[in-house]
């Protein structure tokens, strides 16, 4: 499923893996590509797999003409020193290579319907985290200093089963990422925000400043680079003579 | 009626027949030996390739892939009838394949027949062209794209493909999907030279001037295998089906 690229590392034992769920607004595929975009992060790999549908582009993240004409493909992994960024949208083999590689620690970015919250969510921020317990033990000192809100346990259907579950709507394969981390004792996170869809860019920054207010990725003030893939989000140019 | 979701996965599996001689190189373990393997999708891309490079009557259909999905038309079930997907073999280069390729493949048929095709051939020191018919509507770009400059030529390549293509790169943030994009992921993946040349059209269906379009393309397969460049553009006129009955609501 993993394909190494040249430029891969022998290992990725001790690095973080930084990963989007596909979810509402797309808004953790967006802040990936804020990090890969910003950091300068180089391709060590391809996700080759029939559960990704192909398509292929140049590069989405050229900084000039030198390397915009450079093949990229559904899901890649990036790199800088300790870091692997990845975009994909699957499960079972994801679960298996990210075992089998190593990995540290996994944080996994999502959103969720922002129109099925319930009154409690309905207040403050709209930020949520979940930790797996192997994770938890070892950062449970940052998560007091941040101040983050666990993603709460809510009735699924109130008035109907009143038993408080972990659902998070519109969030793909983030909740059985999760479940699947505590099952088989993965040191695993999910950041997620409440959004509803539309322009999410503001999502993505919201996102990506909070995971670096924890990981430290970037300095606080500086900016994250916005690829050239974001151009064109909502279709060409006007034609003039529409008017 | 298909009882269950097994039974529609195997329905949805993709096949591959090939003639007996190519049948027999397989089953002895061997692969098909191949330097340049030209692939079109569409029926422009097809009918191109059909009036400067088929017609010069030194290929033989070799095999034919069978894809069956909801889009398969009647007389083209599973069993694999009609001939929307043909393989041909140049008789003096065998080393030359080309596909034609004008049925729909599904996305979840795509990997597979990818794989399937890359799997019988012998790809070191292997070029792969695609030659693939798309809309202007999937064309994105911040001028607005006036009519006349419809059809347009763009190209995509992988990291292997050293060659230089004969029009200018797809500008981002256009992507390719379907058939082509996974024969270029597959060929990015696995480091074999390939490039996408992808015909952005105003037309829907088959036209002579979409398909004069991709003419600059034969001077670069012109170097593996005969072309007749000088055909003209009535003899492409020949190859554009006449409207069909049931498709005349926007005549």
């Amino acid at each position: 499923m993993f394909i190494s690229s040249q430029d891969s590392p022998a290992t990725f034992q001790g690095f973080t893996l930084v990963m989007p769920a596909v979810a509402v607004g797309n808004v953790g595929q967006l802040a990936v590509d804020l990090i890969v975009s910003t950091l300068n992060m180089r391709r060590v790999g391809y996700f080759h797999t029939d559960c990704l549908i192909p398509m292929a582009g140049n590069n989405p993240y050229a900084s000039g003409k030198a390397d915009a004409e450079e093949l990229h493909t559904p899901a890649e992994g990036g790199t800088t020193s300790q870091l692997q960024v990845l975009k994909s949208k699957f499960r079972q083999q994801l679960k298996s290579w990210i075992k089998a590689s190593g990995f540290s620690r996994t944080v996994v970015l999502s959103s969720s319907h922002a129109y099925q919250r319930d009154d409690q969510q309905l207040q403050g921020t709209s930020l949520r985290y979940l930790m797996t317990p192997s994770l938890l033990a070892a950062s449970a000192d940052a998560l007091k200093e941040l101040g983050w809100r666990e993603m709460e346990r809510i009735p699924a259907f109130p008035g109907v089963d009143a038993e408080p579950r972990l659902c998070i709507p519109g969030g793909g394969i983030t909740k059985g990422l999760y479940t699947d981390g505590c099952a088989e004792d993965l040191p695993l996170a999910v950041l997620l925000l409440f959004c509803s869809e539309g322009d999410n860019i503001p999502d993505a920054f919201a996102l990506v400043n909070h995971l670096n207010d924890w990981l430290h990725l970037e300095e606080p003030k500086s900016k994250w680079k916005i690829p050239t893939s974001w151009s064109l989000l909502f279709g060409s140019g006007i034609p003039p003579a529409l008017f | 009626p298909v009882s269950n979701k097994s039974e529609v996965f195997l329905l949805r599996t993709v096949h591959l027949h090939w003639n007996p001689e190519v049948s027999e190189l397989l089953r002895a373990g061997n692969k098909v030996q191949c330097s340049s393997f030209i692939l079109a999708v569409g029926h422009n891309a097809a009918s191109f390739l059909s009036v400067y490079i088929l017609a010069s009557a030194n290929w033989d259909a070799v095999g034919r892939g069978v894809a069956w999905n909801e889009r398969s038309r009647s007389g083209t079930g599973p069993s694999g009838e009609g001939s929307a997907c043909v393989f041909y073999r140049h008789k003096d280069e065998p080393a030359v394949l080309i596909c034609h390729v004008t049925c729909h493949i599904a996305e979840d048929q795509l990997f597979q027949w990818t794989e399937k095709v890359f799997g019988y051939l012998q790809t070191r020191g292997l070029t792969v062209t695609v030659l693939s018919d798309s809309s202007v509507a999937d064309y994105k770009t911040a001028d607005y794209l006036c009519s006349s400059s419809a059809p347009f030529l763009r190209s995509l390549r992988s990291s292997a493909f050293s060659d230089q293509p004969v029009c200018q790169s797809l500008e981002q943030p256009n992507i390719i999907t379907g058939l082509p994009a996974a024969v270029l992921n597959h060929c990015q993946v696995h480091s074999i030279a390939a490039v996408v040349y992808q015909c952005y059209s105003d037309v829907t269906g088959p036209d002579s001037i979409t398909m004069d379009k991709y003419k600059p393309v034969l001077t670069k397969l012109g170097r593996s295998i005969q072309v007749d460049s000088s055909r003209s553009t009535d003899v492409l006129r020949n190859f554009v089906r006449s409207s069909e009955i049931q498709s005349n609501l926007y005549i």
